[in-house]
């Protein structure tokens, strides 16, 4: 595993999901997957600009792409679900040289091209395996039982993502299996939080979210991961407006999939950050882990 | 050589874009044409007739016609010419409608590469030679492949007929999917009451011999003189012995496989006979679960069998069937549901098949008739049917319409109200295709009688909730989202060529479509014909249908090889290799080449020489362009007969 890939943590990896950016360097070091910072990065083009206007998305997106090729790298991996989409896509459209050339003339610096896109989790998958994880395992999450969910995005459109399976994926899964933890089948896998809605129309959020704790609460789960920032948020954050707005009574914690490897791994309680989380996901862990002792 | 060109307006087929006129006149300069003409229909009565008249009254010596493409009419016309005296390989076509009208509108151009078509005919024809076929003799036997309703019925049909016929079917018992089914549409009846009978027959013609539990391993030979290759697959049973009493399966203590007749949604054991009314009823082990195989001790079976059939060192036996004609009818598999992720299949055991439904709708079935969902054995209230599931749907690679579905699933809404009154069918669909005769009346009475909901739309995805699955989807009539609470999901799995088909296909050297189903010769004049002559198709190998299609075209293909069969010698093609002895030095290219087997080596005054097998050979002329000496030249289409066509082309 000497293979470098470019990092491109989003915004949200800098802010709202701290411990998400954090827990996923700590894993990634100690998997040996050589995560490399892209210098002065920018946004993604993400909601706001997707919804206005293509041409000017796809060239805040191309912008870190051709940083990543200024870099001597071929692939950029983001553990955000949103920031995938916005520059695969944008990928996708420069294919096009009419829409290119409207790019490049947005740009210093026109995109060369040919710097894939992936996320976090498929890199893990990808290059470093699922016999390497389970073997640098060192505390197994034995007696967890954990629903992954991936959100509607980080899959689909299919033929965009081009990873793992869009109605039933299985990477995380198959990642969380590995480390030890029991994972149960959630059927709600790709179903959508809400998303952004929750400014506009938190009676959605609320909706949505709900059905989802609810469901995995009832197949068994001791706790929801997440490999999106903006699900994190709908489902722990949120929580208490779900509870109020259904009358339930919910307390599932709901961690980044990387903050639980790096339990798996014995990284430090730092770079894990659970203290960032509303719901606090510790008590249920070493519970879980105490029981399978 | 005196020619006589004849120039078809094909109605304004031809003559809308090419001036035929013209085209006759100018090939009255061409070397040996003595007459040409235009005429309205060639191919009609009068336009037949008009060249049996030139002929005689010009004296003609060869004839060109310049019409449609020869898949069409050349037999047409080459009876036309053999009946004005004429050798019937005296005559040539140059294709003028679909080379030329059909593909461009500018009429000069047109005009002109019509021409130069009729130049090229002309100048092959001043080369070509009498041909006389020669004649062989039929095997007036039969081998049916595939023993499903359609097999049965070609089978029953051409042993009535008076043909010996070999039956050869993969699995242990004939019936194919139509045994697994419990009632019919749209009459409601019985499936195996109504087959069962036509499976008794099978077993009990003088005519017909079973190979059941085997395939067709190799194919040889020719219409007429097929030599097949039948592997008898190992059984661990002997038949001969074997009574079909149950002994055996009532003692076996390995009970928990996954039983392949009722869909896998029941146990079955390792010695088996797959259902009460199986044709042959005898036993089968699966050495796959089987203790004896697996563990190396048990053989209870073969304790308990009063007869001492039980055989566990049998091997696989290959048996040689000599026929003349064949006749395919391997069926159809169903689509894989797991491939849908978003419905659960193969994931949610509350998530089946129609087909696994008709076996717990079936008496015979694992639940002895009782609808039981599979996952806690509860008796479900409300059912969810979701059409269209791998028909339908490019994405999956399954653009057509399987064309049965819409009815099994009326068929399945009614019978759930039969079992259960107080449950609630719903029916997810695109559209309703219902054309058989009373097709649509049963669909209708679904919904009116027995008040199956039916909700247009699709639906999005399925998931367990509790002991309930959650559909949800949409009516697009409402416009509106749809969520149901079921207690049993029932996916309307679209057909698909069965597994092996293509292999199949290419041992029968027949062609095959993109999805694997068998090609007929012509879609609507040659439907149960293939390309290959003494070959015939059908049933659902050719495409999905229903049982009174593939009844009838079980029919269908019995009355063609009836017809092949009422003549005692054939006519072989004698557009095929000849060796020119003299020139051959017995390199042996050619039958190195030979895609058929037809050429073989003989010896020839101590020398090594190539000789053709007449009867086998295709034709396809691979052998003249292998050899060296230019010493083995395909009748019909000699190296110079195409190079003087080409000649012709570069001079015009």
């Amino acid at each position: 595993m000497s293979e470098a890939i470019a990092y491109y943590p989003g915004c949200s990896g800098l802010g709202t999901s701290k411990e998400y950016d954090t827990s996923t360097r700590a894993v990634c070091a100690a998997l040996g997957l050589s995560l490399v910072d892209i210098p002065d990065w920018s946004c993604c083009g993400s909601s706001p600009a997707h919804t206005k206007d293509h041409v000017l998305s796809a060239a805040l997106a191309a912008r870190n792409l051709q940083l990543v090729s200024d870099m001597g790298l071929k692939a950029a991996a983001t553990p955000c679900p949103s920031c995938l989409t916005n520059l695969r896509t944008a990928n996708h459209r420069c294919e096009a040289a009419p829409f290119k050339a409207k790019v490049d003339k947005l740009l210093d610096d026109p995109y060369a091209g040919g710097v894939n896109a992936v996320s976090v989790l498929q890199a893990l998958t990808e290059m470093v395996g699922l016999d390497a994880v389970k073997s640098a395992v060192r505390t197994p999450l034995k007696g967890l039982k954990v629903a992954c969910y991936y959100g509607c995005i980080m899959n689909r459109p299919p033929e965009l993502m081009a990873f793992d399976d869009c109605e039933n994926p299985m990477a995380m899964d198959n990642i969380l299996a590995a480390m030890g933890a029991e994972v149960v089948p959630f059927p709600l896998k790709v179903e959508c939080c809400g998303a952004s809605y929750g400014i506009p129309r938190p009676d959605v959020v609320a909706k949505l979210s709900g059905k989802l704790l609810d469901v995995a609460q009832s197949v068994g789960a001791d706790m929801v991961a997440v490999a999106c920032p903006l699900c994190q948020m709908n489902l722990d954050l949120r929580q208490g407006q779900i509870n109020r707005a259904g009358g339930t009574n919910y307390r599932m914690p709901v961690p980044y999939f990387t903050q639980l490897m790096a339990v798996a791994l014995n990284i430090a309680d730092e770079d894990i950050g659970f203290g960032k989380l509303c719901v606090d996901p510790r008590p249920v862990l070493s519970k879980a882990l105490a029981v399978a002792d | 050589m005196r020619i006589g060109v004849f120039v078809c307006h094909c109605g304004s087929n031809i003559e809308g874009t090419v001036d035929t006129a013209t085209v006759a006149k100018a090939s009255l300069d061409f070397p040996e044409v003595v007459y040409a003409t235009d005429t309205m229909y060639a191919c009609s009565e009068p336009g037949q007739d008009g060249i049996i008249q030139a002929i005689k009254d010009k004296n003609l010596t060869g004839v060109v016609v310049a019409s449609c493409t020869p898949r069409m009419h050349e037999p047409t016309f080459r009876k036309a010419v053999e009946r004005a005296g004429l050798n019937r390989f005296m005559f040539e076509m140059a294709n003028i409608r679909e080379h030329v009208s059909w593909i461009g509108r500018d009429r000069e151009a047109n005009t002109n590469k019509s021409v130069d078509l009729v130049r090229i005919a002309v100048e092959k024809l001043r080369r070509d030679a009498p041909l006389i076929p020669s004649k062989f003799s039929v095997n007036k036997r039969v081998m049916v492949i595939g023993g499903g309703v359609a097999g049965i019925q070609a089978a029953l049909d051409c042993a009535d007929g008076g043909l010996e016929v070999v039956l050869v079917e993969r699995e242990s018992s004939i019936g194919g999917k139509m045994a697994k089914l419990d009632k019919t549409f749209p009459t409601v009846d019985c499936s195996s009451c109504i087959l069962g009978p036509k499976m008794v027959d099978v077993a009990q013609h003088p005519n017909i011999t079973l190979h059941a539990y085997a395939e067709v391993d190799s194919i040889g030979g020719y219409v007429g003189n097929f030599q097949v290759q039948v592997k008898k697959r190992a059984t661990y049973v002997d038949w001969e012995l074997c009574t079909g009493c149950g002994a055996c399966m009532e003692k076996c203590p390995s009970k928990k496989n996954p039983d392949a007749f009722n869909e896998k949604i029941g146990p079955c054991t390792s010695i088996n006979i797959p259902f009460p009314q199986a044709i042959p009823k005898k036993a089968v082990i699966d050495p796959t679960t089987c203790r004896q195989f697996v563990k190396g001790k048990c053989g209870v079976c073969a304790k308990v069998c009063p007869t001492k059939a039980i055989r566990y060192d049998m091997t696989d036996e290959i048996v040689t069937e000599d026929v003349g004609a064949i006749v395919a009818a391997t069926g159809y598999d169903l689509f894989d549901i797991s491939k849908v992720t978003e419905y659960g299949g193969g994931r949610y055991p509350d998530v089946i098949t129609g087909l696994q439904y008709e076996r717990l709708l079936s008496a015979s079935g694992p639940t002895g008739g009782h609808i039981k969902r599979p996952s806690d054995g509860k008796e479900p209230k409300n059912v969810v049917f979701i059409q269209c599931v791998g028909s339908r749907d490019k994405s999956l690679d399954r653009p057509y319409c399987s064309g049965f579905c819409c009815m099994y699933t009326a068929k399945q809404t009614i019978l759930t109200k039969d079992h259960i009154p107080d449950s609630q069918s719903y029916v997810f669909y695109m559209d309703i295709r219902s054309p058989g005769k009373m097709y649509d009346e049963f669909t209708r009475r679904a919904m009116e009688e027995y008040g199956a909901r039916y909700i247009r739309g699709r639906v999005a995805m399925v998931y367990p909730k509790g002991d309930k699955m959650i559909v949800r989807g949409a009516d697009t009539l409402a416009g509106t989202q749809v969520e149901i609470e079921a207690d049993l999901v029932v996916l309307a799995a679209g057909a698909e060529a069965a597994k092996g088909a293509p292999q199949l296909a290419e041992k029968l050297r027949i062609s095959y479509d993109k999805y694997g189903f068998f090609m007929e010769s012509h879609p609507k004049l040659k439907p149960v014909e293939t390309n290959t002559a003494g070959v015939y198709l059908a049933g659902s190998c050719q495409g999905p249908k229903d049982i009174p299609q593939s009844v009838g075209q079980g029919s269908a293909a019995a009355a063609k090889v009836l017809a092949l069969f009422s003549k005692d010698m054939l006519e072989s093609d004698p557009q095929i290799s000849r060796v020119d002895i003299k020139r051959c030095v017995g390199c042996g290219k050619c039958i190195m080449t030979c895609p058929f087997k037809a050429i073989k080596e003989v010896e020839f005054r101590g020398q090594k020489k190539a000789e053709v097998i007449e009867t086998v050979c295709q034709g396809c002329g691979i052998c003249t362009s292998t050899c060296p000496q230019g010493a083995i030249q395909l009748s019909h289409f000699t190296d110079n007969q195409i190079l003087a066509e080409v000649n012709a082309l570069c001079q015009s």
